[in-house]
């Protein structure tokens, strides 16, 4: 299943953090965080339930990036 | 600006200018360092604070961690001297905002302007309920419903004229700029401004599923399918600030270790340290990893001004890397709009043999049995027709008022083991069998599109080195449209599935490096599409079929479109590839200077904020694609 989020990220670089903490979430099969539109396409695991992996996303990348926002 | 940038700049402000009152005091001592320290803390706070929490979450090497370093390490550098030298510092991280806040005011600026550009999406739908015009969020018309579009409107939803004719500008859609004319009974397709005349619509999708929708959604998620280019400079990000980093410890440590122990020179610790957090200043990799998605995200939006729809960075990039063309005949080359012009040999009178063609090709969507039905005229019966058996690349056998009737090509008539009489005319012929005797034959011929020729040519000029057609058509037809065009091979008589086999054989014939775009107008040649290494769809207004299977969709019928699509992406690549070497080039430069000691931390700063604005400004030029 894929989902599109939207985020809030002020630089290209810490985009593509958060688009590698997202990739190495369990549950989530691939990620791409687009900066140029702040969106975040997740595509999730099969039995993961994507609520409970974004959770995780969303900590994930505060954790590399502080000044990130992931609308969930 | 919004709100964040607004504040920063105001920042930014207050900073140069506490900067530039103390610059004219004479202080010394402590007094001046805590003095100091007041604009060193107003512009760079939330810089510091950045770097201590990704320590923290152990996220040493970024950005932040860098400038704070540098700063920190200047002011404690200019301390232990005692040369009170603070300003560099200062000034180091004044200028790293400057530059902060101008990426993000550009980046912010392309972005609105590139949604202007695809401003086409409708707020509102009038729908007409008992008499009155009622205002509705497209979304909630539903399939069926009668919808008024007044002049100087946007067409919300797809659907069919039913009362009214105007012109309609298509040129947000296709960046064609002459008005198509709309009258009762005629498609309409969402996204298209209302210019003369009111209009009553009844709507055939849902907004969700009407091309504006699609379009929308297609330009919006495009960059999202990343390049080669930015996957590499994202990958050389990783690398290269923690490897300058290490440098830099590495040039802060040994030189003067060296010097002490091996030459026996003072160990002059303050050059070395100072030189090592110049070395930290022009590792932030800014400059490349902002300017080459915006590069792309410019060059998509530029393109999609000119009617050309890219689904992705990576299909931008390989269409610059197009050397090989790839085209189907109908309705790609040619009009697709096919007229009868003959009918010759017929056994009955000829308005029955048309009747009886177009009866039988009723369940077909392909060209020639649409203008069968136009030559036909009148309103098709289907439950006159039965027993229908389609024979993918031969034609049709059905059974019309229970008569049997075969219609197709001369394969059709050997199959059926049936005698035919062959035709000299250049043109698409349709043999007819009734009843299992051959009824004669079907002219039926196509023309060539006006600009055909001319797109032909362009692409020649443009660097392409081979251009071949595929078609499912007679060879004598094909021969002739592939002289008219200057095409350079021509492969005729195919079925579906032997277009895909030439395509295959075209990709193996060729290197890896030449890539080779298949044009079709996506009807029928899905497969194709899908395995070329790039597949254009043509004129694909309205056609779902196209814009799902094709990477690059254009979106009226004109094929010059491919060469200017083209040459779009070679502009945009071009700006990739001198944003790329510019800015690695110019960092290299300064950390080869910078461990000389021939650069200071002042022309690393401007070197590091000055790439980064000259990049960013030559990405946006990806966005003018005009006169290409």
């Amino acid at each position: 299943m894929k989902k599109t989020y939207k985020i809030d990220v002020d630089c290209a670089n810490c985009a593509n953090k958060m688009e590698e903490a997202a990739r190495k979430t369990e549950g989530v099969k691939s990620a791409t965080v687009n900066f140029m539109t702040l969106k975040m396409i997740v595509e999730f695991l099969e039995n993961h339930d994507p609520q409970t992996v974004m959770q995780q996303v969303r900590k994930n990348c505060k954790r590399v990036e502080s000044d990130c926002e992931v609308y969930l | 600006m919004n709100k964040r940038q607004k504040r920063m700049l105001a920042r930014i402000l207050l900073a140069a200018a506490l900067l530039l009152a103390l610059s004219f005091t004479s202080i010394t001592g402590w007094m001046r360092f805590v003095l100091y320290l007041v604009p060193y803390l107003v512009i760079g706070y939330d810089i510091l604070l950045k770097a201590f929490k990704g320590i923290k979450n152990r996220q040493v090497f970024d950005e932040n961690f860098l400038m704070a370093v540098a700063t920190v390490g200047a002011i404690a550098l200019a301390l232990y001297e005692q040369s009170g030298d603070y300003t560099e510092a200062i000034a180091v991280m004044l200028f790293y905002q400057v530059g902060e806040w101008f990426q993000s005011y550009a980046v912010g600026k392309s972005r609105r302007n590139i949604s202007d550009l695809m401003d086409i999406r409708p707020d509102y739908a009038n729908l007409e309920r008992d008499g009155q015009l009622e205002r509705l969020d497209p979304d909630e018309v539903e399939i069926g419903s009668v919808i008024v579009v007044q002049p100087g409107e946007k067409v919300p939803i797809d659907g069919v004229v039913l009362e009214g004719s105007s012109s309609l500008n298509t040129s947000a859609l296709t960046g064609e700029s002459l008005p198509r004319d709309v009258g009762e009974g005629d498609e309409i397709i969402s996204g298209c401004i209302n210019m003369t005349g009111l209009l009553k619509i009844k709507t055939t999708k849902e907004f969700g599923e009407s091309t504006v929708s699609k379009i929308l959604d297609l330009v919006e998620n495009a960059s999202s399918r990343k390049s080669k280019s930015e996957d590499f400079i994202s990958k050389f990000a990783r690398v290269y600030t923690p490897a300058v980093c290490y440098a830099a410890l590495a040039l802060a440590i040994l030189p003067p270790l060296v010097r002490m122990l091996g030459l026996g020179l003072p160990a002059d610790w303050g050059t070395w340290v100072y030189r090592a957090l110049t070395f930290l200043v022009i590792s932030c990799p800014c400059a490349l990893v902002i300017s080459i998605p915006l590069s792309f995200f410019a060059g998509i939006g530029g393109a999609s001004k000119a009617g050309v729809l890219v689904k992705g960075s990576n299909y931008l990039e390989t269409l610059s890397q197009t050397k090989i063309v790839v085209f189907d005949k109908t309705g790609t080359l040619t009009q697709g709009v096919f007229e009868v012009n003959g009918i010759h040999h017929s056994e009955m009178e000829n308005s029955k043999l048309v009747e009886y063609a177009a009866l039988a090709e009723s369940a077909s969507s392909h060209p020639i049995s649409r203008s069968l039905q136009r030559a036909y005229g009148r309103e098709i019966d289907r439950s006159r027709v039965t027993d229908i058996q389609e024979i993918s690349g031969n034609g049709v056998i059905a059974k019309v008022d229970g008569v049997s009737v075969a219609v197709g090509n001369g394969k059709l008539m050997d199959r059926l083991e049936i005698p035919y009489i062959p035709c000299h005319s250049v043109g698409t012929i349709i043999h007819m069998a009734i009843d299992g005797k051959y009824a004669g034959h079907i002219v039926i011929s196509d023309i060539v599109k006006p600009h055909a020729k001319q797109a032909i040519q362009a692409l020649k000029e443009s660097g392409i080195h081979k251009t071949v057609m595929l078609t499912g058509d007679a060879k004598r037809v094909a021969d002739q449209v592939a002289e008219t065009l200057g095409l350079d091979q021509v492969y005729s008589e195919l079925l579906p599935a032997g277009k895909v086999e030439k395509v295959e054989e075209l990709l193996q014939s060729r290197s890896e490096k030449e890539k080779l775009a298949f044009v079709g107008d996506g009807i029928n040649d899905a497969p194709v599409l899908s395995r070329a290494d790039i597949g254009i769809a043509m004129g694909a207004m309205g056609s779902d079929a196209a814009i799902e299977a094709a990477d690059v969709v254009l979106m009226d019928d004109d094929p010059l479109k491919i060469a200017k699509a083209i040459k779009i992406s070679r502009k945009c690549l071009r700006i990739v590839y001198q944003n790329i070497v510019f800015a690695i080039g110019v960092k290299l430069l300064c950390l080869a200077l910078g461990a000389f000691g021939i650069a200071n931390m002042w022309l690393a700063i401007f070197a590091d904020v000055g790439v980064m604005i000259l990049a960013v400004l030559n990405a946006i030029r990806a966005l003018f694609v005009k006169n290409l």
